[in-house]
């Protein structure tokens, strides 16, 4: 049984991997630097804390 | 032209993290990190010093993990950042401190999680029987750690609700084993003073006990990595206190509960060598649906343990990316699913490579040496931290009491685990103090200087004393 699992396994995680480098690339193609890297640290403390006792 | 500047920033849509946790996800987190090393890891500490060092270190490092604990959740309910102790570094230390926390929480996560699909991967193979080749152990691992790859690519309110589920399951097995072998009722299913006797209680004396502290760091490893969630819970001053102390409560009652079935079952010299404590417990009842369950409980641990190791590297290695302490290139956030999608998929091969050269040993005292690197930072930055913004200055979700006795309980504990670790693997040692010097040496001389230096202090905080 295990053997039939593992082999099942390596397929999976073959599609996963493919899926994951095919959404990379189309997340990438269709979104500019500028947009996926605008995370800023501290945003929702910045916005929402002043840090006033 | 303000208008323009303006309209050019709007135009940038910006995309985060998803603030979608809450408390019962930040115990799933810390929890599902750690739980593991009740399956596994902690009993080597019994052929160090024994059995009964085997205890003593279970309270010992306990007391540790409870002032990492209090500190972290003191810190992190303040500086609510992805990153946790990287960021906590970095505005309280400073960079090359910072640097070189990142490191330590990207290597202890990593080889975690390395250690954890090997120990699937062996787990299986000893119940597979023939045929099971060395295709069919490989793929063991690439399937755990590509499958929970994919599932931290995809989001992380599914990927924590996963934990969620799997680390009670593992939680409860071990509950239910506790009750199944009659605890009220010594002599009937549990032997423990046949077991541990006054001669062979300590057989190494109490230098065995100070040895035993290398691998009773395994009975919690990990519960400090709830503060990677800091930036996707809802409530960070409420969640990541109430979370990460209702850890480890669940894992010092898990901790003592796991050493007593055990010690009850197994002489010391087994119990020090063998790679499955509850496993074999379970099956020295006798009882086949008992051995059943602690065989789905260890997978399912090591499951919990590699699914949020790759949470928290991602998230270390992400917040390096968006400092600029390493290209910014990995501080992509997915537009979509919200997760640091480069960062996953940069570590996926990296875990994968490991996992298939290194041995379970190396790979345990690397993340060991790590963790307990940060473990001796988070002792010294608590106590700047308390210098630089004394209480009442800013506002913090959770004050730590009895300060700065923790820190110093800290220190102390993990200065004498370097001792223990030196007199085991004192090249590994050695070896990765020299790996964090080359990369200080790095940073400080070349990657430095493409930080923007003024934007990596996010935290809306009044001057520190002193400065």
């Amino acid at each position: 049984m295990w053997i039939t699992v593992v082999n099942i396994g390596w397929a999976v995680s073959a599609l996963l991997v493919a899926w994951m480098v095919y959404d990379w690339f189309r997340i990438d193609s269709t979104y500019s630097e500028a947009t996926l890297t605008s995370s800023r640290e501290g945003e929702i403390e910045a916005a929402s804390e002043k840090h006033k006792l | 032209m303000a208008k323009a500047a303006q309209a050019s920033s709007s135009a940038v849509q910006r995309v985060s993290l998803l603030r979608v946790l809450g408390p019962a996800h930040v115990w799933a987190l810390g929890v599902g990190i750690v739980l593991v090393g009740e399956y596994t890891g902690w009993n080597f500490a019994a052929d160090k010093g024994g059995t009964l060092a085997a205890l003593i270190i279970c309270w010992v490092i306990g007391l540790l993990y409870t002032s990492v604990a209090m500190i972290d959740s003191e810190v992190t309910s303040t500086v609510a950042a992805a990153g946790g102790q990287y960021a906590q570094a970095k505005h309280i230390v400073g960079p090359l401190m910072a640097f070189n926390v990142a490191l330590y929480l990207v290597f202890a996560y990593t080889m975690l999680e390395v250690s954890n699909a090997i120990l699937i991967a062996d787990t299986i193979k000893a119940y597979a029987g023939e045929g099971f080749t060395d295709w069919h152990y490989r793929g063991v691992i690439a399937t755990v750690i590509v499958v929970l790859a994919a599932l931290n690519y995809r989001g992380v309110l599914m990927t924590l609700n996963v934990n969620f589920v799997i680390t009670a399951i593992a939680y409860l097995a071990i509950i239910v084993l506790f009750f199944s072998v009659q605890p009220w009722s010594q002599g009937a299913v549990l032997k423990l003073g046949e077991m541990v006797t006054p001669e062979n209680a300590l057989p190494y004396g109490w230098i065995g006990v100070i040895a035993a502290f290398h691998w009773g760091i395994w009975y919690y490893l990990g519960i400090e990595g709830t503060t990677q969630a800091a930036e996707e819970v809802r409530s960070p001053a409420r969640s990541l206190p109430y979370g990460t102390m209702a850890g480890m409560i669940t894992l010092l009652i898990g901790a003592s509960l796991t050493w007593y079935i055990c010690a009850s079952l197994m002489p010391w010299q087994y119990l020090g060598f063998t790679y499955y404590p509850l496993l074999d417990a379970g099956k020295l009842t006798g009882s086949a649906a008992l051995e059943t369950m602690m065989f789905v409980a260890t997978i399912l641990a090591a499951l919990a343990s590699a699914n949020g190791c790759i949470n928290d590297a991602a998230r270390a290695w992400f917040s390096l990316g968006r400092d600029r302490y390493l290209p910014q290139w990995f501080s992509a956030v997915h537009p979509r699913y919200r997760t640091p999608y480069r960062s996953i998929l940069f570590l996926l091969p990296i875990a994968l490579a490991f996992a298939f050269i290194a041995n379970l040993g190396q790979a345990i005292t690397f993340s060991i040496l790590s963790g307990i690197l940060q473990y001796t930072f988070m002792s010294i930055n608590i106590i700047k931290f308390r210098q630089k913004w004394p209480l009442g200055t800013i506002r913090r979700g959770y004050t730590h009491p009895f300060h700065p006795l923790p820190a110093i309980v800290l220190f102390i504990l993990c200065v004498v685990t370097y001792f223990a670790i030196f007199l085991g693997y004192g090249a590994q040692l050695t070896a990765m103090v020299v790996f964090y010097i080359v990369m200080s040496l790095w940073f400080h001389f070349y990657r430095y200087r493409y930080v923007r230096r003024g934007d990596q202090f996010t935290m809306p905080w009044p001057k520190p004393n002193g400065y």
